[in-house]
């Protein structure tokens, strides 16, 4: 998340789990600055995708009463990174809905910071890994609640599938409160398939990629519902699961 | 049509199956009651492949095929239905898209063209008419939500869709109700009672029984076959219990 233009170091906890030689060679980090006016809407979609190594920085500003909808899908880079970082003005609306979806040596991270400056903000965030392979999986997000923001309600949604055994999720869900009178909720779990699932899906039929793939759709497609692109999406997603099976 | 020898399995390095023996012909059902812990559940899950049930000898074969050589899915295209005690749930795959892509991978198997969407639907209809299941329910995700006797009749619909040689039914009646029982019995009875398939029927109860008649009912009890009779062997069962009848 920092700004700064030297290279960071693991040091710095934003930087913790990244692929620091493929960073380098992306540094200084592209930033894109969105702004939402009071009262208005917005939306947008960050697809990682390709076979080059990516990374972002996405900087949101939201005035009293705006509302965004960010989804994001991590996938499929040797090394992909989004940070994004918003600022929720009095009543603002916020929602994140990413899958990250990662095998072989692959190294993706999510890495957030929800800022509720004023009263009333509601951020939401859903954040679903899928790693096999050695690949490493991250998600740190973090919701600051400032002196004063009464009336906040801010959720985080974090889950990560290991595929095989030799793969890495890190979900580190981090809370600052500074407010009275504020919801702040957040789940975190990784985990494997359900061994009797698959068995279930198979014993009608399914070859094991096949009803792996089906349960792992359903398991990523939290991130993606209600988006205005969710089938292009989910699309993108499905060909980064084939690739993984 | 099924034909298993000395089956022997283990669960978890601990013996379950010690020799059981059933020859299964096309157009029979056959029924096989036995007191908990005689490995009738085990007979299922090890017919059906389920990883952590290793066979340790003997053999099943279906039609002649190595039964125990195939994966799940490919026992499953060779005509095994697999009915659960416990069908499972799969949270956010819906039964339509789940039935659909395993009619179809099992028709691939067998060098059948695929179930075209319409065609799909028109067959699940129907057989959800057949077990009184509004499609609706169909389009829920798998199992998720639905009571103990639901679960059972979308097992029976899952079988008249994927239309099997034979259907091992693990304790289909367990959590029905009376009207439920009925149902579900004339659902196998509409689906499975046919010249070219068979039905192996697991139960604790005569009480399936009275709907779905058997021509054979075994006795299993300590992991082997230990009485065999018509159905008056069930009602045997029912009057005086497995320890005088298999004594």
């Amino acid at each position: 998340m920092s700004e700064a233009l030297a290279l960071p170091t693991r040091k710095d906890e934003a930087f913790r789990y990244s692929d620091l030689a493929a960073l380098e060679t992306l540094w200084p980090v592209p930033r894109r600055d969105i702004h939402v006016a009071a009262g208005e809407q917005g939306a947008s979609t960050v697809v990682i995708d390709g076979a080059n190594d990516a990374a972002q920085d996405i900087v949101i500003t939201l005035e009293d009463g705006a509302e965004y909808d960010l989804r994001l899908l991590n996938a499929g880079s040797a090394y992909g990174r989004i940070a994004v970082r918003v600022r929720l003005g009095k009543g603002a609306k916020f929602h994140l809905g990413a899958a990250q979806i990662a095998g072989g040596q692959q190294t993706a991270e999510i890495v957030t910071e929800v800022v509720h400056a004023e009263p009333d903000a509601i951020s939401s965030q859903v954040v679903r890994s899928v790693l096999g392979g050695k690949a490493t999986g991250t998600y740190l997000g973090r919701v600051v609640v400032a002196r004063g923001a009464i009336g906040t309600d801010g959720e985080q949604s974090i889950r990560a599938m290991l595929l095989d055994r030799t793969a890495t999720a890190n979900a580190r869900p981090e809370l600052e409160i500074f407010a009275d009178d504020v919801k702040c909720a957040h789940g975190c779990a990784v985990g494997e398939l359900d061994a009797q699932g698959l068995f279930y899906l198979q014993s009608r039929g399914l070859p094991p990629a096949e009803a792996k793939k089906l349960m792992l759709q359903a398991f990523i497609a939290e991130a993606f519902v209600g988006a205005a692109d969710e089938e292009a999406l989910t699309r993108a997603a499905l060909q980064a699961l084939e690739a993984l099976l | 049509m099924l034909k298993i020898e000395n089956l022997q399995a283990t669960v978890a390095d601990k013996p379950i199956l010690k020799g059981l023996s059933l020859t299964i012909n096309a157009g029979e059902v056959h029924a096989i009651m036995g007191p908990n812990g005689a490995g009738k559940s085990t007979l299922g899950y090890t017919l059906g492949g389920r990883p952590g049930y290793e066979v340790t000898g003997g053999s099943a074969t279906l039609d002649g095929a190595d039964l125990l050589a195939m994966e799940p899915h490919e026992r499953a295209a060779a005509g095994l239905f697999l009915g659960f005690q416990y069908p499972v749930e799969i949270p956010g795959v819906s039964f339509v898209q789940f039935l659909r892509e395993a009619a179809n991978a099992q028709r691939k198997s067998r060098g059948q063209a695929p179930l075209s969407g319409g065609e799909f639907l028109r067959l699940a209809k129907e057989k959800a008419a057949l077990l009184r299941m509004d499609m609706e329910m169909l389009k829920r995700p798998v199992n998720v939500g639905f009571s103990g006797g639901e679960k059972k009749r979308a097992e029976m619909v899952q079988m008249g869709i994927l239309d099997p040689k034979i259907a091992i039914l693990d304790e289909t009646d367990s959590g029905l109700d009376i009207d439920a029982l009925r149902i579900c019995g004339e659902g196998i009875n509409a689906i499975m009672r046919k010249s070219d398939k068979a039905v192996l029927l697991i139960t604790h109860y005569q009480r399936l029984l009275d709907y779905v008649k058997p021509d054979f009912v075994h006795v299993l009890a300590g992991g082997r076959i230990v009485k065999s009779g018509g159905p008056e062997l069930a009602l045997e069962l029912e009057e005086h219990g497995y320890e005088a009848v298999a004594a």
